[in-house]
C-alpha cells in the first residue's frame, strides 16, 4: 500500500485548501509566533546574560572576598589581610619575582539611562594598574588610563553606550567628588563593560575608605588551582575569606539570572496555552470544511490513517511557519540588542540579547509542540468521520 | 458445502439476506428496512427507483459497505462484507467499487488527473503504470484534454466526466451510482448516461444507480421500484 502517497496528496489538499481559511491561518501563524517570540526573547536575554557574566570570569584568577558576603559590593578585606594573601604559595609571579595580584575596591554610583532616563546604580572599581593584568583583552580605545593620584576615571564602551554623561573629556560628580572621564576601555563584551575604573588610592580616598579594600584578584600559578590559598587561609585566622577562581564567582552570580530563564518559559507557555486554542479552533474548522473531501477519499477506501496524518500535518506546518515568524522578528528586533538590567550587586549589568542555535532549537520545538496538541484532537475527529457523510 | 458458496451463486455479484436496518436517534429509532432480500446478478444494470426516503440510498450505502445493516448479512462475490473491520472495508471498497455521487465530490484543490489518480494511490502502481491508467480513463470519458483542470474549470457535465474516469481507473467489478445526473441538464444526463451504458455492456461493469429519473432508469438493463423499504411491482419490469 502506498500509505505515503495517501497522506502526502491528503496534506497537499489540505494546504492548498488553507487560503479558504486564510484569516484563521494566518490568526494561527501570528499566535505561535508570539509565543516563540516571548519565549525567544526570555531565552535571549538569559543567555546574554550569561555569556557576559561567563566572559568576565577567568580561570586564571582567584577571587577573595569576605566569608558570607554575597557579592564585591558587601564585601571587605583589610590592607593588612591583602598583605598576608599576597604571600601564600600558589600566585604567579612577574618577572621581577613579584606575586601577581591587585586590591580592589567595588563602590556604587549613579547615573541615568539614556533611553529612559530614569536613575541607576553603575559600579566603579578602585584598580590599580596590576588590576589590568588580571584581566583578559582589557583595551583602551579612546583617551588614556588614568593618572594614580588624580580624580581620572576611565570608562567601559557599555556604560558609554546605556548611560548619559560619560563621553571622553566629560566632568562628572559623584556624592560631592568631581571626577574627568580620560579614557574608554573595552574587555570585549563582559561585564567588566558595565563599570567605571579609576586608581585604587583615589577611589579610598575620595570614599573614605582609608585603607580598606573589598576585593583582591590574583592570579594564580596553575589556572583553576586556589587550592593552595584556601588551605593558606585557613591556616590564618586572620584570613575570614572566602576564595573562588573568578568564572566560579561569576557563574554564582548570574544563577540568579536562571530566573529570566523559568520566567520566560512560564509566560511562553501560557500564551502558548492560548495559541492552542487559537490552533484547535482552525484545525477543528478545517476538518469541518473538508468533511466531504474526507468522507469521500474514506468511500474511495482511503484509510482513516491519511486523515488523521493530513490534519496533524496541517496544523504542525501552521505552527511551525509561525514559529519561524517569530524566530525571524526576534532575530531581527532583538538579537544583538544591547539592555541593562539589575546583577547581583544591585548594579546596572549591560548585556546583549544573544540567539544561539539551541534557543532557535526550543522555539521551534514549542512550535512543534503546539502544532501536534492543536492537530491531535481535530485529527482523531476527521479520522472518525462516518463516510457516509461523502452521500449526502 | 458451507453456507457461503450457497448463500450466492455464480452469476449473483451482490446478495442481501434478511437484512434489517434501523436507525436510532436518542430514544426515537425508525425501521428503514425490514426483512429485505435481493440479490444483484453480474453484468446487471440495475437502476433503483422510489420516492424521497424510501431508502435508496441507504441500500446502496449498505452495497458500498460504507454503511453496516442493523440484522442480516451482505455478501458480495461469495464473501460476507458486513462484518468486516472499517479498515477492512475501505480495502475492499479500494479493490471492488467505484463510487459516482450525485454532485461529483470532486477534491476542488486537485486536477482532474489528480483526482482521477486518487484511486491507484490505493495499489500497487507505480508512477508511470498510473499514468498509462489515469491517461486510458480519461480518453474513456473524453477528457484527456482536460487533465491539468482544476474542477471549478468544468461544467457540470465535465466534473460528472472525471468522476466515472475516477471510478473507473482502478478496473473495480462494480459501480454504484447515487443520482448520477441529478445536477445535470437532459443532454448531459443522455451522454453520462451512455457512458454507463458503455462501460456496462462493453467492458463488463455491473452497475447500481440510484435515479428519480424514469428516463435514466431506460438505459438500465432492469428496474426496481422501493417504496417505504420493500420491493414493489410497477409497470412491467
Ligand atoms: N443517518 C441517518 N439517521 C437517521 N435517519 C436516517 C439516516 N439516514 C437516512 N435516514 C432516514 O432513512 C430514510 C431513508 O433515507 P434515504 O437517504 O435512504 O432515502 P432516499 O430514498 O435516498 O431519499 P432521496 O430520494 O431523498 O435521496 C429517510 O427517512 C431518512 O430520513
Ligand atoms: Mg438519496
Amino acid at each position: 500500500m502506498k500509505l505515503l502517497e495517501q497522506i502526502w496528496i491528503v496534506i497537499i489538499m489540505n494546504l492548498r485548501s488553507i487560503p479558504q481559511r486564510f484569516g484563521m491561518s494566518v490568526a494561527t501563524i501570528f499566535a505561535v509566533a508570539a509565543v516563540v517570540g516571548v519565549l525567544l526573547f526570555f531565552l535571549a536575554m538569559g543567555n546574554g546574560f550569561k555569556d557576559t557574566l561567563e566572559g568576565a570570569g577567568s580561570e586564571n584568577v582567584a577571587v577573595v572576598t569576605r566569608v558570607g558576603s554575597q557579592s564585591e559590593l558587601n564585601s571587605s578585606l583589610s590592607r593588612e589581610q591583602v598583605n598576608l594573601l599576597s604571600t601564600a604559595p600558589g600566585i604567579a609571579k612577574d618577572l621581577e619575582g613579584n606575586p601577581i595580584y591587585s586590591g580592589e575596591l567595588y563602590v556604587i554610583v549613579d547615573g541615568y539611562k539614556k533611553t529612559t532616563n530614569s536613575k541607576v546604580n553603575i559600579p566603579m572599581r578602585g584598580l590599580s594598574t596590576e588590576g589590568f593584568a588580571l584581566r583578559e583583552n582589557v583595551d583602551i580605545i579612546e583617551g588614556r588610563v588614568f593618572t594614580p593620584g588624580r580624580n581620572e576615571i576611565i570608562v567601559g564602551e557599555s556604560v558609554l553606550r546605556e548611560f548619559s554623561g560619560f563621553e571622553l573629556g566629560t566632568k562628572v560628580t559623584f556624592a560631592k567628588t568631581t571626577w574627568e572621564v580620560v579614557g574608554i576601555f573595552s574587555t570585549g563584551g563582559s561585564a567588566f563593560d558595565s563599570e567605571l575604573w579609576a586608581d585604587t588610592r583615589t577611589v579610598q580616598d575620595q570614599f573614605r575608605r582609608g585603607s580598606s579594600f573589598q576585593t583582591m584578584r590574583i592570579r594564580l600559578e596553575t589556572p583553576g588551582d586556589i587550592q593552595p590559598l584556601i588551605n593558606y587561609a585557613e591556616a590564618d585566622p586572620r584570613l575570614n575569606v572566602k576564595i573562588e577562581t573568578e568564572a566560579e564567582y561569576f557563574s554564582t552570580q548570574s544563577n540568579a539570572l536562571n530566573n529570566i530563564v523559568v520566567f520566560g518559559w512560564i509566560i511562553s507557555v501560557v500564551m502558548g496555552m492560548g495559541a492552542l486554542a487559537g490552533a484547535l479552533n482552525t484545525m477543528y474548522t478545517s476538518v469541518a470544511a473538508r468533511a466531504g473531501e474526507i468522507a469521500t477519499l474514506r468511500a474511495i477506501g482511503f484509510s482513516n490513517i491519511s486523515a488523521f496524518f493530513g490534519t496533524v500535518a496541517e496544523a504542525i506546518i501552521l505552527s511551525l511557519i509561525g514559529g519561524a515568524t517569530g524566530i525571524i522578528i526576534v532575530y531581527f528586533f532583538v538579537d544583538g540588542a544591547s539592555a541593562a538590567t539589575i546583577g547581583a550587586s544591585f548594579t546596572q549589568v549591560v548585556f546583549s540579547f544573544t540567539l544561539s542555535a539551541d534557543l532557535l532549537q526550543q522555539g521551534m520545538l514549542l512550535a512543534f509542540g503546539i502544532g501536534i496538541v492543536g492537530g491531535f484532537f481535530p485529527a482523531f475527529r476527521a479520522a472518525r468521520m462516518p463516510v457516509v457523510t461523502a452521500f449526502e | 458445502m458451507t453456507e457461503g458458496t450457497t448463500n450466492t451463486t455464480d452469476e449473483n455479484l451482490f446478495q442481501l439476506t434478511n437484512v434489517n436496518k434501523r436507525f436510532t436517534k436518542g430514544r426515537e429509532s425508525i425501521t428503514i428496512f425490514d426483512d429485505l432480500n435481493m440479490s444483484i446478478k453480474k453484468g446487471e444494470f440495475l437502476a433503483i427507483m422510489g420516492p424521497s426516503g424510501s431508502g435508496k440510498t441507504t441500500l446502496l450505502n449498505m452495497l458500498g459497505g460504507v454503511d453496516q445493516p442493523t440484522n442480516g448479512e451482505v455478501w458480495f462475490d461469495g464473501a460476507r462484507i458486513d462484518k468486516l473491520s472499517e479498515n477492512g472495508l475501505a480495502k475492499w471498497r479500494a479493490a471492488n467499487i467505484g463510487f459516482i455521487f450525485q454532485f461529483y465530490n470532486l477534491m476542488p484543490m486537485l486536477s482532474a488527473a489528480r483526482n482521477v489518480e486518487l484511486p491507484l494511490l490505493l495499489t500497487n502502481l507505480g508512477k508511470k503504470r498510473r499514468k498509462q491508467s489515469i491517461d486510458a480513463a480519461l480518453e474513456l470519458v473524453g477528457l484527456k484534454d482536460r487533465a491539468g483542470h482544476k474542477p471549478k474549470e468544468m461544467s457540470g457535465g465535465q466534473q460528472q466526466r472525471v468522476a466515472v474516469a475516477r471510478a473507473i481507473v482502478s478496473d473495480p467489478k462494480m459501480l454504484l451510482c447515487d443520482e448520477p445526473t441529478g445536477d445535470l441538464d437532459r443532454a448531459t444526463a443522455d451522454e453520462i448516461l451512455t457512458m454507463l451504458q458503455e462501460l456496462n455492456r462493453e467492458y463488463g461493469k455491473t452497475i447500481v444507480m440510484v435515479t428519480h429519473d424514469p428516463e435514466a432508469a431506460k438505459y438500465a438493463t432492469k428496474t426496481v421500484h422501493l417504496d417505504k423499504g420493500e420491493f414493489v411491482e410497477k409497470g412491467s419490469v
